[in-house]
């Protein structure tokens, strides 16, 4: 099928791990790269106790994590020392780009009260995360003050801060004296041609550079921060900006280059760009990735370091689970008059709760994996899937703000990415079908999970050729998704059905300006 | 001489406060100003005005057109 202008692209590269599948222990199992196929998904899985204990309960850091613990972010950075095509600082991040509307700007005490109401309302929330609206190390003060505040007023709260990396090395003692854990750095090149075309200008010792003498002063800041940071044994997240015809090849060495260097995790994400947005590659008509070159480039990655898939490109001010913000509830004026405990207890009981949650879900699917033992096929599907959280089908078709995507094949079920649908602003896409862009958001999947559908909806999907399904409401996604998998294999093979190609996917449409 | 910050241009993201060599940056109530008693264009400090190299808007900060200019003692 072709949607807008999608060109159908070449063969899904089949989800099939090098090493022969018979004997395979479930999740469990390693491959010879040490490389679990279901990914960090799978609980522990080769990482050490150490670095296990750091990760299991950060959301980004842990793709089963991020059905289960929240996150916030506190936007005390507001000073930026580089410029980037895909930013436009007149507004919020282009993630969610309203004209008009400002992140609140917080101190660092009212950062400090912020994450206490968090912490007391949403007691599974377990990162402070510093990462803008600016650079986080472009405003040290302001940035060290919150979390020294933090770590005194909230002990048991992670602290994470994500950064262009320019001013890095001179803040690796700081950062690693004040046990942040986790780094995020951008890297989005590592040869300052490419960067040209990425960033027009960088401010470093009181100059401002532009063009190729601009990004190899970046890249090389960057990278040598990074090697900073893993030998004193902090994770290091990367965050990679994919953007079509620029560097799209390129982060393939990106890739090699900071796994040399100790980086923990790699997430690829795609571009956001659209004219409204008023960035310089929004009006300049650069598009982003289309779901199945975004896949592709992490699928090829996958291999030599752990990728991440899950990441949802939130706001400097976001809170809550990934995929579900709650900022409008935690406004400044709102924790002023909020009666805000910190119940240090509370909030273990409840995480304690969490974890048996977590690890029911994944006997479940270990569970169900061991009922496609020695089963042999090539075939692999992309599922959709309606959720609210807690890593169950328990979302209303309708209702859905996004939907998660599962890549399953006899290895396994596995995270891949999620397809926005609510971005369309009143005045544009609000005639035209919202089925359509559903379809157009999910066209690369075989079916779609949800609690609950429509009649309507559910025959426009069916005409689409995406199957709805219900039967697993409430039920465990990856769990789910396997059993489905399983009589799929089973219709294929007594030729009720035939497995035929899908087509490409939208991961967002619409820029939402309203 | 003197720069100065268009008020209605201005995001309020304060790079320019702490890269000022003479403090003359300061918040007035939705924008950044800066004092031109003080301002030097940082004539004497850096190559170019500091302030302008870091803001993010372009024609936001710029050469204050009501204060008398002179050239650089050589």
């Amino acid at each position: 099928m072709e949607f807008g202008g999608l060109k159908r692209v070449a063969q899904l590269r089949v989800m099939q791990p090098a090493q022969s599948r018979s004997g395979q222990q479930g999740c469990g199992s390693k491959g010879a790269n040490g490389q679990s196929s279901c990914g960090s998904a799978a609980g522990q899985g080769d990482l050490t106790p150490e670095i296990w204990e750091k990760v299991k309960n950060h959301p980004c850091y842990s793709e089963q994590a991020h059905h289960h613990y929240a996150r916030m972010h506190a936007a005390v950075a507001p000073a930026c020392n580089i410029q980037c095509n895909f930013c436009n600082r007149k507004y919020d991040c282009s993630n969610e780009s309203r004209p008009g509307v400002v992140s609140e700007r917080l101190t660092p005490e009212q950062a400090a009260r912020k994450v206490l109401a968090v912490a007391s309302a949403i007691p599974q929330m377990t990162v402070l995360g510093i990462a803008g609206p600016g650079d986080p190390l472009a405003n040290p003060e302001k940035t060290f003050e919150t979390f020294e505040l933090v770590a005194k007023t909230a002990p048991d709260i992670k602290l994470c801060l994500s950064t262009n990396g320019l001013m890095l090395p001179d803040y690796v003692d700081r950062i690693h004296a004040l046990n942040v854990d986790h780094v995020t750095i951008t890297i989005n090149m590592i040869d300052p041609v490419v960067g040209a075309k990425i960033y027009p200008w960088v401010f470093y010792n009181h100059k401002r550079y532009t063009g190729v003498e601009g990004a190899k002063i970046l890249s090389e800041r960057q990278l040598l921060g990074l090697e900073m940071l893993t030998a004193r044994g902090i994770l290091c997240k990367v965050n990679s900006v994919m953007i079509p015809g620029i560097n799209d090849r390129h982060l393939v060495a990106v890739n090699k280059a900071v796994k040399s260097r100790g980086a923990f995790l790699h997430n690829i994400m795609p571009l956001i760009s659209a004219p409204e947005h008023g960035t310089v590659f929004g009006l300049s008509g650069q598009r982003g990735p289309t779901a199945q070159e975004l896949k592709a480039l992490q699928d090829s990655c996958e291999g030599e370091m752990k990728m991440m898939r899950h990441c949802r490109q939130c706001r400097a001010d976001a809170v809550g689970l990934l995929g579900e913000d709650r900022s409008a509830e935690f406004t400044a004026e709102k924790i002023m008059s909020m009666e805000v405990v910190y119940d240090l207890d509370r909030r273990q009981a409840y995480q304690e709760k969490v974890e048996l949650q977590r690890e029911a879900a994944a006997a479940a699917k270990k569970a169900e994996l061991e009922t496609l033992a020695g089963k042999q096929s090539h075939i692999s599907i992309l599922i959709a899937v309606a959720t609210k959280g807690g890593g169950r089908i328990n979302e209303h078709f309708g209702h859905a703000k996004e939907f998660q995507v599962y890549e399953v094949s006899t290895a396994g079920a596995k995270f891949v990415g999620h397809r926005r649908v609510d971005l369309y602003c009143q005045g544009g896409y609000a005639e035209e079908d919202s089925l359509e862009i559903v379809v157009r958001a999910i066209n690369d999947c075989v079916a779609v999970f949800v609690a609950r559908i429509g009649g309507c909806p559910r025959d426009g999907l069916i005409a689409a050729g995406i199957e709805p399904v219900d039967r697993f409401a409430l039920e465990y996604i990856e769990q789910s998704a396997i059993a489905y998998f399983r009589e799929y294999l089973e219709r294929v093979r007594t030729g009720e059905i035939q497995h035929t190609q899908r087509g490409d996917a939208d991961i967002r449409q619409g820029a939402l300006t309203a | 001489m003197a720069m100065m910050i268009k008020e209605t241009r201005c995001i309020g993201c304060s790079a320019c406060v702490n890269e000022c060599p003479n403090d003359a940056i300061s918040e007035q109530s939705c924008a950044f100003a800066i004092d031109p008693a003080k301002c030097t264009e940082c004539i004497g400090f850096f190559s170019e005005p500091q302030c302008a190299a870091i803001c993010p808007i372009p024609k936001t900060c710029i050469v204050n057109p009501d204060v008398p200019r002179f050239a650089v003692a050589v």
